[in-house]
C-alpha cells in the first residue's frame, strides 16, 4: 500500500468528527455523490455575527469523503460567512495532500460541494465550476 | 476550366495519405473514388488508432471506477467532451450531450422538451427540406401531444421560403422551429443566424440539424443563438455512434430525462428517483466510450486542419463538379447555385433510374448514393422518386469530379440515352 491512505485521512476518514444532525439547524443540505453513492448532509447553527457556531455530518462514504468532510468541519468552525466563502477546492486538496485522479477529486470535493451550496446556494457551485472549466 | 488548374488551399494529395481506404482499389485495377460522403465520410489514420489504442490499452468503463483504467478511459472521454465544445464554441462542456448521432439528438429533444411543453394545437415549424430524423421525430410527439408539424415551403431555386417563413411565425402558435442547417439533397445552406432571430422573437425555440454542417462548416452555436443543435460524428471523420446533441443550460436543466439507467441518476429508491446534474443526466447506460474519445480525435484532425480551409477546399470542388455537370445535357442537377450550396450534388440522369447509374458508376470504381437520401417528402416535390447523389469531402480532387463526369458518360453508352 502506498501513501494513499495517509495518516490524516485514516484518522479523519475512519473517526469523523462532528458527526450527526442538529436538530433545528439554520442550514441543512444533503447532496450526493451518484457515481460511487456516498451521501453527505450538513446541518449547522449560526450565532448572532453569522459565524459557524456548530455543525454535524451526516452520511457515508469513502474514507477521503468522510475525511474531507471531517476536517473543512473542523476548519471552519468559528468563521464567518465571508470567510468560508474564500475557501477553493485547492484547500480542500491541501487538506487531502495526495494527488487525486479524476473520479477521486469528486469524492474529495463532496464536503464542499455541500457546504458551499447550503450556505450560499446551488447557484455559487455551479458559478465556481464553470469557473474551473473556463480557466 | 480543367483540373489541373484549380487552387486548393491545402495539398489535397496529402490529406488523402491520412485516409487508408483511399489508397485501395475499388475493383481490380480500378482506384475508388468515394463521393458518398454525406452518407459516412471515411476516417483519417489517428482517429482509427485512437480506437485501436483504447482497446488493447485502457479499455475500461467510465465514472465510477477507482482503478487506473478507469481513470484514464474517464479522463479521455471527458476529454473529448471538451474538445467538442471548444469545436462548437459551447458556453460549457455541460451543453455537450453525448449521443449516438444526430438522429438521437433531435429524438431526445422531441421526447423530453416536446413531451414536456408541447399542447393540443401548438405548432413545430419544420421545413420541406428535412432529413426524415427532423420529420418523424416531431410526428411521433406531436401525435402523443396533439400538436400539429407544418413546414416551411422551398422555392424554385432550392432555398426556403423565408417570407412565407416569417408569416407562419407571426400566424402560427409557432413553439419549436426543427430546421436543417444544410440541405443532406439539394446542398442549401439556411440562414441560421436570420432564422433563429425570427423564431426568437416570435416566442419560439429553434433546433438546428447539423449533421451535414459539422463536417464542412465552422460551427459557433452561441453566434448562431441556436438552442438545441444536433451532429454525428461519423460524417466528420469520427467513428459510428459518436455524436452531439447540443443545448442551452436552462433549457436542458428543466428538461426530464429522457432514457433512465445508471450515470444519469443522483439518488435511486424504489420509490423514485432524482437526476443528475448535466451532461450525464441524458446519459444513461454506459455511453460510446471509444467511440466519442474517437470523435475528439476527428475534431482534432479537422481543427488542425482548419474548417475555413474545409469550406473552401469544398467550395472549389463544388463549383468545379456543377460546371462540369452542367456540360451533360442529359443530367439534371438539383439545388442551389454553388455559393448558396454545400458541396454537394443531387442529380438524375434522363430515362435511367438512380440505382441503375449508382450501379454503373460502382463499375467505374465510383462511390455515391441512390436513393431519396432520407427524404422523401423532398423528392415527392422535385417530382422524382430518386436521385443519385455526390457528396465531396475535404479529401475528394478535381481528378475525382473528372472521374464522376467519365462515368456518366459511361452510363449514357450503356443505356444508349
Amino acid at each position: 500500500m502506498y501513501d494513499f491512505y495517509r495518516e490524516n485521512i485514516l484518522d479523519h476518514g475512519m473517526n469523523p468528527r462532528n458527526r450527526g444532525i442538529l436538530d433545528p439547524a439554520d442550514m441543512d443540505y444533503e447532496a450526493h455523490n451518484p457515481l460511487c453513492g456516498d451521501r453527505l448532509r450538513l446541518t449547522l447553527r449560526l450565532d448572532e455575527d453569522r459565524h459557524i457556531k456548530e455543525l454535524a455530518w451526516d452520511g457515508e462514504g469513502c474514507a477521503i469523503s468522510q475525511a474531507s468532510a471531517s476536517m473543512l468541519g473542523e476548519m471552519i468552525i468559528g468563521k464567518s460567512m465571508e470567510e468560508v466563502r474564500q475557501i477553493d477546492k485547492q484547500v480542500i486538496f491541501d487538506l487531502i495532500g495526495i494527488p487525486l485522479s479524476m473520479n477521486r477529486v469528486k469524492c474529495a470535493l463532496l464536503s464542499l460541494k455541500v457546504l458551499t451550496v447550503a450556505l450560499y446556494g446551488l447557484g455559487e457551485w455551479e458559478k465556481r465550476e464553470q469557473a474551473d472549466e473556463d480557466a | 476550366m480543367d483540373s489541373q488548374s484549380i487552387q486548393l488551399p491545402y495539398d489535397v494529395n496529402a490529406i488523402r495519405a491520412d485516409f487508408p481506404i483511399l489508397a485501395q482499389m475499388h475493383h481490380a485495377g480500378v482506384p475508388l473514388v468515394y463521393l458518398d460522403n454525406g452518407a459516412t465520410s471515411q476516417k483519417p489514420v489517428m482517429v482509427i488508432e485512437a480506437l485501436d489504442r483504447y482497446y488493447r490499452e485502457y479499455n475500461a468503463n467510465v465514472h465510477r471506477g477507482i482503478h487506473k483504467l478507469s481513470e484514464e478511459a474517464s479522463e479521455a472521454y471527458e476529454g473529448a467532451r471538451v474538445k467538442l465544445k471548444k469545436f462548437i464554441n459551447a458556453a460549457s462542456k455541460r451543453e455537450v450531450i453525448f449521443t449516438r448521432g444526430t438522429t438521437e439528438g433531435v429524438n431526445l429533444v422531441a421526447q423530453t422538451w416536446g413531451r414536456a411543453n408541447l399542447k393540443p394545437g401548438d405548432v413545430i415549424l419544420s421545413t420541406q427540406m428535412e432529413h426524415h430524423a427532423n420529420i418523424v421525430s416531431w410526428q411521433i410527439v406531436a401525435g402523443q401531444t396533439g400538436a400539429l408539424v407544418r413546414y416551411v415551403p422551398i422555392l424554385p431555386d432550392g432555398t426556403l421560403d423565408l417570407e412565407v417563413y416569417a408569416a407562419m411565425l407571426r400566424d402560427l402558435p409557432v413553439k419549436m422551429v426543427a430546421v436543417t442547417y444544410v440541405s443532406n439533397v439539394l446542398g442549401t445552406v439556411n440562414p441560421i443566424n436570420e432564422m433563429a432571430r425570427l423564431a426568437h422573437q416570435a416566442g419560439a425555440l429553434i433546433l438546428v440539424d447539423a449533421a451535414q454542417a459539422s463536417p464542412h462548416l465552422a460551427l459557433d452555436v452561441q453566434s448562431l443563438d441556436a438552442d438545441f443543435l444536433a451532429f454525428s460524428g461519423h460524417k466528420m471523420c469520427g467513428p459510428t455512434g459518436s455524436g452531439v446533441l447540443y443545448g442551452k443550460q436552462a433549457l436542458l436543466n428543466d428538461m426530464p430525462p429522457w432514457m433512465g439507467g445508471g450515470d444519469m441518476i443522483s439518488k435511486v429508491t424504489f420509490e423514485g428517483s432524482s437526476w443528475n446534474e448535466l451532461p450525464l443526466k441524458f446519459e444513461a447506460g454506459t455511453p460510446l466510450i471509444a467511440e466519442q474519445i474517437g470523435l475528439g480525435y476527428a475534431v482534432d484532425y479537422l481543427s488542425a486542419l482548419g474548417m475555413d480551409k474545409v469550406h473552401a477546399h469544398e467550395q472549389a470542388i463544388i463549383i468545379y463538379a456543377l460546371d462540369r455537370l452542367a456540360e451533360l445535357p442529359f443530367v439534371t442537377v438539383y439545388g442551389p447555385t454553388a455559393d448558396k450550396k454545400g458541396a454537394v450534388a443531387a442529380f438524375s440522369v434522363q430515362g435511367v433510374h438512380a440505382h441503375d447509374v449508382a450501379q454503373v458508376l460502382d463499375s467505374q470504381g465510383i462511390a455515391v448514393r441512390a436513393g431519396h437520401h432520407c427524404a422523401q417528402p423532398l423528392h415527392g416535390l422535385l417530382g422524382v422518386s430518386a436521385t443519385a447523389r455526390a457528396s465531396f469531402y475535404l479529401y475528394n480532387t478535381p481528378q475525382e469530379v473528372d472521374a464522376l463526369i467519365d462515368g456518366l458518360y459511361a452510363v449514357k453508352k450503356t443505356f444508349a440515352v
